[in-house]
């Protein structure tokens, strides 16, 4: 199998975090969202370092790892905090902001 | 056989020096009683940011690629950039300081008893400063960073305790949390493209460094090198607030607490655009005809959109916020321009803009009725017979963000749009000094708004600065007024400074 098809799937994992956050409405969703764009690009790095025979791709996925973890403790703290002042976690219901 | 990395600790002084407080400001926050948390934090982070402004200074003439084996590189522009943001910093900490615009109990939920308590007992909510140091601890390292990874983690060094500040105030709650998710969705989203285009310019040169990637261009599989540089140019421009990605400004400058709109408005444009310069000028500099009409055409764009709909808001908050937005595409002219002129304007630019952003959030925090902050333009008028030393000053620095001759602005705008010039981008100064002129009348209808129309009602009124507040209003708007009557001093010194080491 050619190295280039892990491309292909990281650009369409990528793809497919890039639209669910512009159309899904509940807050985790989109969240999870951003996370599998993050996969994505951490598949494309290690793609990346195989194609080119060094290792600087790969311990950027670990950092990107680390990364993405401290983004979810923040990320939730917020959600859940939205959720219990207003009992929904949809992105629609948080309009108060004039647009 | 592995070698161990060599750090030479005494340029990464000032960086650690501020993380190292963070991590203090933790343990304080554990370990010492509330009663004397408030003095204990803000000293230690007035200190901390002194202490990292001496050794910055100490470093001031030296200069190195490997300060961070390759990661990090301290030069002449590094250093200006790292002492603007520990400058807005110990500033913005005075404001910040006036504890009673932030929660006093952020996980009680708005209305409930839980809060109603921590409001009566006086408690405070002091892991704001923690929070703040390690923002600013990203923010000096972001414009030093040298490869994409360093990059990433100090982006959302910085990132991730705005999120948390942004959520923070104390009236308008839902407001204000509203503001978080909204800032924290955007900007992970904005990250994740940051991190894919890094992934793309990696599998371009096989490297990650900045140097490796300005050196490899040039060579096969150009379509790797566009992504890499079309998505991470994303990722910068939404920190920036440019058009298109600008959506987030608004909402987050309204709901977020003033202090913290404040710094964050100030600081952060001088980190992101200090890495965007970096990027732009030693990374991508061998590869410009890809980015520069691109980037020329979303500072047109932004420059424009900024102007207009600022004409439109009611809002004082909301009208800064698009008035940022101007201010961001003005600020691209300097990186389009990519020369050594460009360069040192933006950095005077960035240095004025950031202080007179901090007297003028300072400034809407005092205007207030029983219910709060009052940022309703409409219940401005006739401030100017109320109270007309807040109204004079608030006038003054928005002349100056109009660029009005004698004002920093205005020597800001010159300098940038003469680089401009030079670079042979006529139409985007052509563009620049229409939205400026766009601009200043939004700015001076406020000040008509505040001196010459007769006041409706008086409910709103102006609470006695206390001394903190006080301090960093005047500190903002002397800079600002000594950069527009003599702006030589720092003209040299940035020009001195404009040097990115390859």
């Amino acid at each position: 199998m050619s190295i280039a098809n892990y491309l292909y799937l990281s650009a369409i994992l990528f793809t497919i975090g890039a639209i669910g956050v512009v159309v899904r409405r509940n807050a985790i969703v989109v969240f999870m969202c951003i996370e599998l764009m993050l996969n994505a690009a951490n598949l494309a790095f290690v793609t990346f370092a195989r194609i080119n025979g060094n290792l600087e791709g790969q311990v950027v996925a670990f950092f990107t790892m680390v990364v993405a973890a401290c983004e979810v403790v923040v990320g939730l703290a917020i959600i859940v905090t939205i959720y219990r002042s207003r009992r929904s976690a949809s992105v629609d219901d948080a309009s108060l902001l004039k647009r | 056989m592995l070698t161990a990395p060599s750090l030479s600790y005494a340029l990464l002084a000032p960086i650690l020096i501020v993380l190292a407080g963070a991590v203090a400001g933790v343990l304080v926050e554990a370990f010492v009683s509330m009663v004397h948390r408030t003095a204990i934090q803000l000293t230690l982070s007035i200190g901390t940011l002194l202490l990292s402004l001496q050794q910055l200074w100490r470093i001031r003439d030296q200069s190195s690629t490997t300060a961070a084996v390759n990661s990090v590189t301290i030069d002449k522009a590094g250093i200006f950039l790292q002492a603007t943001v520990i400058l807005l910093a110990l500033v913005a900490v005075l404001l910040i300081a006036d504890l009673d615009n932030f929660v006093a109990l952020a996980s009680a939920l708005p209305g409930s008893h839980e809060e109603q308590s921590s409001l009566r007992e006086k408690s405070k909510q002091t892991e704001i400063f923690p929070l703040f140091l390690f923002a600013v601890a990203g923010m000096m390292l972001f414009p030093v960073a040298t490869d994409l990874i360093t990059l990433f983690v100090a982006l959302e060094v910085f990132s991730l305790p705005l999120y948390l500040l942004a959520g923070l105030s104390r009236r308008r709650r839902l407001l204000s949390q509203e503001s978080a998710l909204k800032y924290f969705l955007l900007g992970a989203y904005a990250s994740a493209f940051f991190l894919f285009g890094a992934a793309f310019l990696y599998g371009y040169a096989g490297t990650i460094s900045l140097a490796g990637i300005s050196a490899a261009a040039g060579g096969a599989n150009d379509i790797f090198l566009l992504i890499g540089i079309i998505f991470v140019s994303v990722g910068l421009l939404f920190k920036i607030s440019a058009v298109p990605f600008h959506s987030w400004t608004p909402d987050v400058y309204q709901g977020a607490p003033t202090p913290v709109t404040a710094f964050m408005a100030a600081c952060t444009k001088v980190a992101a655009f200090g890495a965007i310069l970096r990027i732009f000028y030693v990374g991508f500099a061998e590869s410009q005809t890809i980015w520069r009409p691109i980037i020329t055409a979303v500072a047109i764009i932004t420059m424009l959109f900024g102007s207009l709909v600022a004409i439109a808001q009611r809002d004082v908050k909301r009208m800064l916020a698009y008035s940022s937005i101007a201010h961001a595409g003005f600020l691209l002219s300097g990186v389009v321009a990519l020369n050594k002129d460009g360069l040192a304007a933006s950095l005077f630019y960035l240095f004025a803009y950031g202080f007179a952003t901090l007297g003028a959030f300072g400034i809407i925090a005092l205007i207030r009725d029983s219910s709060g902050e009052v940022s309703d333009l409409n219940r401005w008028i006739g401030l100017g017979k109320k109270s007309p030393l807040i109204a004079a000053t608030f006038s003054f620095l928005l002349l100056s963000f109009a660029g009005i001759p004698l004002t920093s602005g205005f020597v800001g705008k010159f300098a940038i749009f003469s680089a401009a010039y030079e670079s042979g981008n006529i139409a985007l100064v052509v563009v620049g000094v229409l939205a400026s002129a766009i601009a200043a009348f939004f700015y001076i209808r406020v000040i008509i708004m505040m001196f010459f129309t007769d006041p409706v009602n008086d409910s709103v009124s102006v609470i006695i600065p206390s001394i903190k507040s006080r301090v960093s209003i005047i500190i903002s708007a002397v800079i600002s007024i000594t950069l527009g009557i003599a702006p030589s001093l720092l003209l040299t010194t940035a020009d001195n400074f404009a040097n990115f080491i390859k």
